[in-house]
């Protein structure tokens, strides 16, 4: 008896962390997504006609098993990249990606060598 | 020579800054998604308003060009432009009209009070397959050729200048 409960217990606790992971990755895509007729919100924080539409339709792709990267890339062919918050790694958005990390370590470079030329009092 | 270092890294960044700024306010910020013009549209089934048919990117093959008109009784910028796809339908037009998250009973009555100008009525009832064709708000028109490829997409009603570009394109 006592190790049928603890194994309805433990099934319980990993079913609901499968759902809750479910969940999580549907909001993050939510979250990713722009509401077009919203004034800087995204898909998660808006209730506009818009947004639950297309909650509706992310919702039906993930059940038919389609992967964050497949919704992306079929949003992305009927409204644009502006759709998404955060552009795709691409040719086009190269430097876009590469630009802040070139910076920070260019800098770094550059304090690097100030630093080591400043004489030592 | 670290100054001159120090200087030109400094007045390279403000440059940087400077033009990233000149850059962003020259760019235009109002979206719209008529520059996804030359996109296919496919892999979408639309049930018809009488429930006994579906609308999909087969429909095309039949005509030279199909505008897909998203319409909605409660729309009142529908109800302007209506008298324009009218016209059009008068012309030749092949029009498919999208009933757009409405009550049956409501579009047949807008129709019945406005004119029919619809060769195919299809019914969204739930508004997901208007993201098959970047809809985001209606009415909204769209004409696609034999090879379901997009050649103009018409936000908001059309108008009389619209009305004489979509006769151009259609002739």
């Amino acid at each position: 008896m006592k190790s049928k409960i603890i194994f309805f217990i433990l099934a319980f606790f990993i079913f609901s962390s499968i759902h809750a992971n479910e969940n999580i990755k549907v909001n993050d895509i939510f979250k990713n997504l722009r509401c077009l007729v919203c004034q800087g919100q995204s898909i998660a924080d808006s209730n506009s006609d818009f947004a639950s539409t297309v909650k509706l339709v992310v919702e039906d792709q993930i059940k038919q098993g389609k992967s964050e990267k497949e919704i992306y890339s079929f949003l992305i062919s009927k409204y644009g990249e502006w759709i998404v918050y955060k552009p795709s790694f691409d040719t086009k958005n190269f430097f876009l990606w590469i630009l802040p990390y070139l910076v920070l370590v260019s800098g770094g470079i550059i304090l690097y060598v100030l630093l080591r030329k400043k004489p030592k009092l | 020579m670290r100054v001159n270092l120090t200087r030109i890294i400094i007045f390279g960044f403000i440059f940087f800054c400077l033009s990233i700024f000149w850059l962003g306010l020259k760019k235009d910020q109002t979206y719209d998604t008529r520059n996804l013009i030359g996109n296919k549209i496919n892999e979408f089934s639309i049930p018809s308003l009488d429930e006994t048919n579906s609308f999909s990117e087969q429909y095309f093959l039949n005509n030279k060009f199909t505008i897909v008109n998203f319409f909605a009784s409660w729309c009142a910028p529908c109800r302007d432009e209506h008298k324009y796809l009218v016209e059009l339908s008068k012309n030749g037009a092949h029009i498919v009209g999208v009933s757009f998250k409405d009550k049956k009973s409501n579009t047949l009555d807008f129709l019945n009070q406005l004119g029919n100008p619809y060769k195919f009525i299809a019914a969204d009832n739930d508004g997901k397959a208007s993201i098959s064709f970047g809809i985001y708000g209606i009415p909204e028109s769209i004409i696609i050729n034999r090879e379901s490829v997009v050649v103009k997409k018409i936000i908001g009603p059309i108008n009389q200048e619209i009305f004489k570009e979509i006769l151009n394109i259609i002739k």
